[in-house]
């Protein structure tokens, strides 16, 4: 009796956890799935349950010279290359000093440096925009590269922080001792060190970038169209096989961050920010 | 670029807010093997650092060969030093981590090659060259990182608990391997240890400090039989210590004399008692431990725990003679002073 109590209760768990387990991917791919269906649907109004048409009409709609869609691309990719550019250039050195400060400055220092982040981006990028057009910044590509190295930084001298203090002191003090200058110890010894937590930092940099939507808006639209911008216009004009797309066209380099991330980011070298 | 002998005169650190290095004055002869030998947290590893250019000096001035190297860069000053934690560059292998320095210095790549393999087999080490630094033992990286200070065939060793991480047997037979070494390169080595035994079986001198300041200066029987006062004795394994009264025999003119367990005997009853001690106590045994081919015995005396040797087993609470023969006893004055060392 007992026993038979025991395989029923089971069951019943097992039963539960497929439930759970199916709840929690429709939750996750439900919306991935309908954007799939979407970007090769052709014809779907409502009350179908399915598209009555399939088809690659779209696609080639998308990628027609006119559409944008090559050079909204290509923007969106060169945008993201010449932020990680630049917020490299500066955290790089910001995160090599930050790395050498004592520890309670360090933490400070970093956490006044989070704070831009805590607050809604929406009226930060308003501001900005103010800001920008009285330098003749808005719409220009610059502009936006600057507005996106925003954000791109924190990550970036957090990431790159960590990094830093992850290279043992005393590599740095033997090759000094052996005779290679400070600028020849930072090549040679420091960066090849650092460099798995600075490559994982320019993915972020570079994903963050790709994906920017309000400050692109506010600083580079009508002049300058991302990948997100042409997606935003193509959903606000309800043309849904369009923005997804542009959607799937932007989970390229998302694809490739995970698979770039799980060969060169090492576990040990984020757990070291808070030392 | 052959060896050099250094000096350091009054040199003063400052870390932070504490003194760690206070007027230290050294003359190392040059070609020599100097052991800087204290407790923990006195300043050694502070003071091979200064050398190396790695602590500003806040007094004083170091000199190699007779020129100053106080305010040169670390890079500029050609002294060679092998960290505790050995420091190799993980991204590099064997090999390259050899090179280095010699890439450094512009040496065209078949030079390099050779002198590299020169070194690889001087250590013991032939093949080892294109494995991976993260591959190798502790014992093997210890040579490594030697190798690449000596590649630069440097006027000045500096060596940071070079023996420390790894155990003992391969700790003991690297102490003579290391001995070698030096003399055959005959280069002047400065050693950190905090071990007595390590720096007594291999300098040739032994630089005792204490609280960022030199205690004494010596080579090892001296420095063993001799120590200055009562602290350095303590350090080097004196571990018995007794107030004597003025009248008593032992005194003869100090207040407190001390001697190591092994150079006192327990004598029970039972047992023949030697003739005329220089230091007899009566007391009771406490402990007694089997110590490899003797026993080792706690004996209380008078409420002063001692300790001293014994060929054979004795149990606690019986009464027992401790003495102690008069060559083997160190007699010190009321500032704690040296009065009187062991004679062999
Ligand atoms: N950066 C620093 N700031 C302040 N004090 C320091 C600093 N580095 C070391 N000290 C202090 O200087 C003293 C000497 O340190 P040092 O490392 O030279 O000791 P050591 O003799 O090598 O000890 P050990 O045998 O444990 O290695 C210690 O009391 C230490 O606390
Ligand atoms: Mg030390």
């Amino acid at each position: 009796m007992s026993n038979l109590s025991a395989t029923l209760r089971s069951a019943g768990s097992a039963m539960g956890l497929a439930i759970a387990m199916g709840l929690v991917a429709f939750v996750v791919f439900g919306p991935l799935a309908n954007l799939v269906i979407w970007a090769f649907a052709e014809q779907w109004f409502y009350p179908n349950q399915w598209p009555t048409r399939w088809g690659f009409e779209f696609w080639g709609r998308v990628f027609r010279p006119r559409a944008g869609a090559w050079e909204s691309l290509w923007n969106s990719v060169s945008i993201a290359v010449a932020t990680v550019g630049l917020s490299m250039a500066l955290s790089v050195p910001a995160g090599y000093a930050l790395a050498r400060l004592a520890l309670p400055a360090r933490s400070l220092i970093m956490l006044i440096f989070l704070l831009p982040q805590a607050f809604p981006s929406l009226p930060i990028f308003v501001n900005i925009a103010a800001i920008f057009y009285n330098f003749g910044l808005n719409g220009t590509l610059f502009g936006v590269v600057l507005v996106h190295s925003l954000p791109g930084l924190v990550y970036a001298v957090w990431i790159a922080t960590a990094a830093f203090s992850a290279v043992d002191r005393s590599m740095e003090e033997a090759a000094r001792n052996l005779g290679a200058g400070p600028l020849r110890t930072f090549r040679d010894i420091t960066l090849p060190q650092a460099f798995p937590g600075l490559m994982a930092a320019s993915i972020f940099v570079f994903l963050d970038s790709i994906d920017e939507f309000t400050g692109t808006y506010f600083v580079g639209a009508p002049d300058i169209a991302t990948l997100p911008i042409l997606m935003f216009n193509a959903s606000m004009g309800g043309n849904y096989q369009i923005a997804a797309i542009t959607a799937l066209i932007l989970l390229i380099p998302s694809v490739g961050f995970m698979l770039v991330i799980e060969r060169f980011l090492k576990a040990d070298v984020l757990s070291r920010i808070g030392r | 670029m052959g060896t050099e002998a250094l000096s350091l005169e009054g040199v003063s650190i400052r870390l932070g807010k504490t003194l760690v290095l206070d007027r230290i004055s050294l003359e190392v002869p040059a070609g020599s093997f100097t052991c800087l030998l204290g407790p923990s947290g006195c300043g050694k590893t502070t003071l091979l650092r200064s050398i190396a250019g790695f602590a500003p000096l806040a007094a004083g001035d170091i000199k190699v060969g007779g020129n100053s190297i106080a305010t040169l860069a670390p890079e500029a000053r050609q002294t060679a030093m092998v960290f505790q934690s050995y420091a190799l560059w993980p991204h590099m292998s064997v090999a390259g981590n050899l090179t280095y320095p010699l890439k450094l210095r512009g040496l065209p790549k078949a030079e390099r090659e050779k002198r590299a393999n020169a070194i690889l087999s001087l250590l013991g080490l032939e093949g080892y060259g294109p494995r991976a630094v993260t591959s190798l033992s502790g014992g093997q990286r210890q040579r490594v990182a030697l190798g690449r200070a000596l590649i630069i065939d440097p006027p000045l060793l500096l060596l940071d608990e070079p023996l420390s991480n790894l155990d003992a047997s391969i700790r003991r037979s690297l102490r003579g391997e290391l001995r070698r070494l030096q003399q055959k390169v005959g280069i002047t080595t400065i050693m950190v240890t905090h071990d007595q035994d390590e720096a007594l079986a291999m300098a040739d001198r032994i630089v005792l400090m204490r609280d960022g300041q030199i205690v004494q200066v010596a080579g090892p029987e001296d420095l063993y039989s001799a120590p200055a006062d009562l602290g350095a004795a303590q350090f080097l394994g004196v571990d018995n210590v007794l107030a004597v009264a003025p009248d008593d025999p032992a005194a003869q003119g100090a207040t407190l004399v001390g001697f190591r367990t092994e150079d006192a005997r327990v004598f029970t009853d039972d047992m023949e008692h030697p003739d005329a001690p220089a230091l007899a106590r009566k007391g009771k045994v406490t402990t007694c431990a089997y110590a490899g081919g003797g026993y080792q015995v706690g004996i209380d005396v008078a409420g002063e725990s001692l300790s001293a040797c014994s060929a054979r087993p004795v149990s606690p609470g019986d009464d027992a003679l401790l003495s102690v023969p008069a060559s083997m006893l160190m007699s010190f004055d009321a500032n704690t002073r040296l009065l009187q060392g062991i004679r062999h």
